[in-house]
């Protein structure tokens, strides 16, 4: 039995769209719908889809800046429902954190770099501030800044630094899983190798799980140990990083990985060249019925439209669409 | 060939240097005006050669010394009362300097404290402290300073009083907008995630940078208050009128301005100063405390 240290149970999030005179309440968007994965210690998931599919609103109700409305998180086997406010703050907090997105706007531009990296330790412990001075030079030396940057600015470092840094303050806490929200994504291409090499070195130095957020399928192929897809707010295959690669089974897999270049096995006995996704994800406001992705794929029948696909298992993944069932393996 | 680049060389750095001379002026000679102001508030019995309430109706407008018929007895001439201009010019710097840097100091506190609450907590609270921030800037300032008058009496009190009792409402309006955009901020995200109380994130990182906007707003506000006194004192409601300041110098001169102009113009020319240097130094202070400027 694998360790499993967090672990989403149906997850959804659904908006109210509200309008008119009074605000009421004409329809709702599903942002996230019925999303289940594990995380288990040590290891990665990635959660991969276009913009809109879900992913973040999945890692924010992770971090607590969203309130699910239904489904529920068990940390270490704990339901996080459970855990009084407090405990919230003490038990569960530290132990999970997040690297941002954007290095730019992730940190305060008024605050230095020692400050930006202690207020992990200076809001979470009680150290004193010498110990606090002395983890935060242990970590920038372990992110690669070195310690006489520390009295410095955020605006005085290059996107690449930034993000090291925001990689300490991270780390600041010995968290257990750490959220990476497009980690290198606005980073320069030359630049992503090096911090995708720092966190592998750093997750196999100190166990940590990450939860990925990505929509570069070479990012996530390099990082992950499992790998999550998402469409409109629903996973439509999971699994096996490895396996998944090797053998993508959902046809919106199989566009992604067509999208960002990747071969596919089997593509040229096929003829295939690419499969460029057309138009636009609908709105999640008013999602199609049947199968959600039957508008844009290139495999689309009659049931597609008609009848919602199950999570099926299929080997060791487990893909939502139809045609799996009747496709030879 | 050589000489064509020192020579372009020398041009870039002649105009760096140019820039860098005036970037100077605007800070010391705006720092200087004020010091002078400032001293001539604090020493103003030594250095205003008549009392700035002594009548002599025996030498009622006087022009300034420039002017025929003036004399270099009254420098600035006198008013309708034949008080001496340039002695009431140094007398008035107490009453408008003070009461302007009380009245920023009280409004730009609490309207920063109530902005920032509104903004970033938001929900009934928020819009609550809205609402009373808008009824506070639809209400007549006037009218409640001539209530406070007839309550408390007319005095330095009362119209520090009656100015700041509305003039929080702009400052929590402006403040409010930006706690608002920096609540969605990445940096602020990031501060929960670390744990960090609303409190904390309030004053760490909401605050620190929100001063731009509000040093901006308070030096504008600088010859808006010291005008609203000089409308209080007009009416009757302000600080008694023995005592000079100068709006309610330019008042006084209003109905003679075709006449005796220098009644007017002088007192004016002091808020003008005022509220120039204010703004000068407050786009030094602004860029002095954002890091991002701050080595350039």
């Amino acid at each position: 039995m694998a360790d499993v240290l967090l672990e989403g149970r149906d997850l959804t999030k659904h908006y109210p769209i509200s309008h008119g005179l009074l605000q009421r309440t004409v329809g709702w968007v599903r942002a996230v719908d019925g999303v289940s994965f594990t995380i288990e210690r040590g290891k990665t998931l990635s959660l991969v889809g276009e913009s809109g599919a879900g992913k973040t609103t999945t890692a924010k109700a992770v971090l607590l800046l969203e309130r699910l409305t239904s489904g529920s998180i068990l940390f270490e086997g704990k339901d996080l429902q459970r855990f009084s406010k407090s405990q919230l703050k003490t038990e569960y907090r530290p132990r999970v954190q997040a690297v941002q997105q954007n290095p730019w706007s992730s940190m305060n531009p008024r605050m230095r770099v020692r400050d930006i990296i202690a207020e992990p330790l200076v809001v979470n412990t009680r150290q004193s501030k010498k110990e606090v001075r002395s983890r935060v030079l242990e970590l920038l030396a372990q992110v690669g800044i070195g310690a006489d940057c520390a009295g410095h600015y955020p605006h005085e470092f290059s996107g690449g630094q930034r993000q090291r840094i925001a990689v300490a303050r991270a780390l600041a806490l010995n968290p257990s899983l750490v959220v990476l929200d497009e980690p290198v994504s606005a980073l320069d291409v030359s630049i992503r190798a090096q911090i995708m090499n720092l966190l592998k070195d750093l997750q196999a130095q100190y166990n940590l799980s990450y939860l990925v957020i990505a929509h570069n399928l070479a990012t996530v192929r390099y990082m992950s140990h499992s790998v999550a897809i998402m469409y409109m707010g629903q996973i439509v295959e999971y699994g096996d990083a490895e396996e998944l690669f090797e053998r993508p089974l959902h046809p919106y897999t199989r566009a992604l990985m067509s999208a960002s270049l990747l071969t596919l096995p089997g593509d040229e006995d096929q003829g295939i060249k690419q499969i460029i996704l057309s138009g636009e994800m609908p709105s999640p406001l008013n999602p199609p019925t049947g199968c959600r992705f039957h508008t844009r794929c290139i495999e689309a029948r009659d049931v597609c439209s008609k009848v919602e696909p199950e999570l099926i298992v299929k080997g060791k993944q487990r893909v939502r669409c139809h045609h799996v069932v009747y496709r030879r393996p | 060939m050589s000489a064509v680049n020192v020579m372009s060389g020398k041009g870039i750095e002649g105009s760096l240097r140019r820039a860098k001379i005036f970037q100077q002026l605007t800070l010391y000679i705006p720092a200087a005006v004020l010091a002078l102001l400032v001293l001539a508030a604090i020493f103003a019995p030594f250095l205003a050669p008549y009392s700035p309430t002594k009548t002599a109706l025996g030498q009622r407008l006087i022009p300034p010394f420039f002017i025929e018929g003036g004399s270099t007895a009254h420098l600035l001439g006198t008013d309708t009362l034949g008080r001496d201009i340039l002695s009431r010019v140094i007398f008035g710097a107490r009453v408008s300097l003070s009461v302007s840097l009380l009245v920023i100091l009280i409004t730009s506190t609490i309207g920063t404290v109530l902005g920032i609450i509104a903004g970033y907590l938001g929900g009934r609270t928020g819009t609550v402290l809205m609402r009373v921030t808008d009824v506070s800037l639809a209400f007549p300032a006037i009218l409640i300073a001539i209530l406070l008058a007839v309550v408390l009496g007319p005095s330095f009190k009362t119209v520090v009083l009656a100015i700041s009792i509305l003039g929080w409402a702009p400052y929590a309006r402006l403040i409010r907008g930006e706690a608002l955009r920096l609540r969605e901020a990445d940096f602020v995200a990031q501060a929960r995630i670390i744990g960090s109380s609303p409190l904390r994130i309030m004053v760490r990182h909401i605050f620190p940078n929100i001063i731009n906007p509000l040093i901006v707003i308070a030096t504008l506000s600088v010859g808006l208050v010291i005008l609203t006194e000089a409308a209080l004192s007009y009416l009757g409601a302000g600080i008694p009128p023995t005592t000079p300041s100068w709006g309610a110098m330019v008042y006084d001169g209003r109905s003679l301005i075709d006449t005796a102009w220098w009644i007017s113009l002088f007192p004016g020319m002091a808020i003008g100063l005022v509220v120039l240097s204010g703004n000068f130094l407050g786009d030094w202070l602004r860029d002095k405390l954002d890091p991002r400027l701050r080595q350039l």
